[in-house]
């Protein structure tokens, strides 16, 4: 989805306005804790993947997303996961008030912990990669105006890099996004700056992003 | 948090966004969806165990020991699993090394993907618009608000975690520090050195600490 979640190269967001980092806190009120953890034990339950909440994050109306902080923007994913799940109906959800169990078994702290010590979701796939481009071949990002969810930049869209490595075959996050499952090798592109900003591009400057195989064409 | 900068000899009304987290929690665990001690249990393992001095170790241990570094470059997700740091968010990771001619510097700009294993949860502004949006487009001029200047013969190369490939990067070891533990070495390093917005620091910057 074309929307401002994808911030590659816009302009007039102003200087960067970083805390010093021996000042900064992890969280910077209480209720961002809160936030968070609801957030992450709501994924444990299953229902959806990485993907998913992302798309639920990025689907908002462009002015709430910008208007949000961060952990706001969670909360607002996490709020329609779980009722699109049907883990709280919207009922519930508008009141505040439960209307019976959702019959599932809550995370407990150590299941919680062994999560997040573990891996979250598969990432990848063993099958045989079959890459269809090789380390120095130079692509083409296709151009799409893709409606669901997809992670490849609008920045990159339609300009040539070269292949830099592969990262093997990953799930894809355009159909997994639908909690359909996929894998298409996953490479390291290379783009000179002035490939994507023209004459505004720095001469010295590279910018890698990870893009999938059906994002690709070659050039 | 709404903040009207006058002295508050009462106590601050809790803002809305406060309220609707609270009313979210009180719900979930009503429905049985969420053990209250797992949330505590996830804010502290976010807020106190994991963060930058996981990270720190890997960089110092890279600098001080030829054999790691090789195996960080071969196989980062062994090397950096053997001092235990596996899990969410660095579940596949690549360690980017900085050089005499070479700068490496991590963004996500499409969201705010970060190698929380070795780093911690994402700084504010690693999440915000600004830096979203101009770390592929004016790295130098980014840096430049951290105070980090580079020669213009030294190549900026910016990594966009746009999949699941997280980066860290390997700061240059800093110079006037042969002879150095690993132990010494991790009080040069930053959080935001292995994200590239900065240097290492230099033996100077922690004389007084050390």
């Amino acid at each position: 989805m074309d929307n401002v979640h994808d911030m590659g190269g816009m302009q007039a967001f102003g200087p960067v306005n970083a805390e010093p980092e021996d000042k900064e806190p992890v969280f910077h009120a209480d209720w961002e804790r809160h936030a968070f953890a609801v957030t992450m034990l709501s994924g444990f339950l299953g229902k959806w993947n990485i993907d998913m909440s992302r798309h639920a994050r990025e689907s908002q109306n462009p002015i709430n997303y910008l208007r949000n902080t961060y952990y706001e923007n969670w909360l607002a994913g996490t709020q329609t996961l779980l009722v699109d799940a049907g883990l709280v109906s919207p009922k519930e959800m508008a009141s505040g008030k439960a209307e019976g169990s959702a019959g599932i078994k809550a995370p407990d702290a150590q299941t919680a912990l062994d999560s997040v010590r573990g891996a979250g979701g598969p990432i990848d796939a063993s099958a045989p990669v079959n890459a269809a481009f090789a380390v120095g071949d130079r692509v083409r990002v296709r151009t799409f105006h893709p409606e669901g969810h997809t992670r490849a930049p609008r920045y990159v869209r339609g300009r040539v890099g070269v292949i830099d490595r592969c990262h093997g075959r990953h799930i894809f996050p355009d159909t997994h996004s639908n909690a359909h499952v996929e894998d298409h090798p996953l490479y390291s592109v290379r783009f000179d700056a002035t490939e994507l900003w023209g004459p505004q591009g720095d001469a010295s400057s590279v910018v890698y992003a990870d893009l999938w195989e059906p994002y690709l064409e070659r050039a | 948090m709404p903040h009207d900068g006058h002295d508050h000899d009462h106590t601050e009304p809790p803002s809305d966004i406060a309220l609707r987290v609270k009313s979210l929690e009180s719900l979930l665990i009503d429905k049985g969806l969420i053990d209250p001690a797992a949330v505590d249990a996830m804010i502290d393992r976010y807020e106190h165990q994991v963060g930058p001095q996981n990270g720190k170790k890997v960089v110092a241990r890279a600098w001080t020991d030829p054999a790691y570094l090789q195996w960080l470059r071969d196989d980062p997700v062994a090397a950096i699993g053997d001092f235990g740091f596996n899990g969410r968010r660095g579940e596949k990771i690549v360690a980017v090394e900085n050089g005499p001619k070479v700068h490496n510097l991590v963004v996500c700009t499409l969201c705010s993907c970060y190698p929380w294993n070795v780093l911690g949860l994402p700084p504010v502004w690693y999440k915000s618009a600004p830096y979203r949006s101009r770390a592929v487009s004016d790295p130098r001029g980014v840096m430049a608000e951290f105070g980090t200047t580079l020669a213009d013969d030294v190549e900026v190369r910016v990594w966009d975690s746009t999949a699941e490939m997280r980066y860290l990067v390997l700061p240059e070891r800093p110079a006037g520090t042969d002879g150095w533990s690993a132990e010494q070495l991790e009080k040069l390093i930053t959080r935001n050195s292995m994200i590239g917005v900065e240097k290492a620091k230099s033996p100077a910057d922690v004389k007084d600490d050390a």
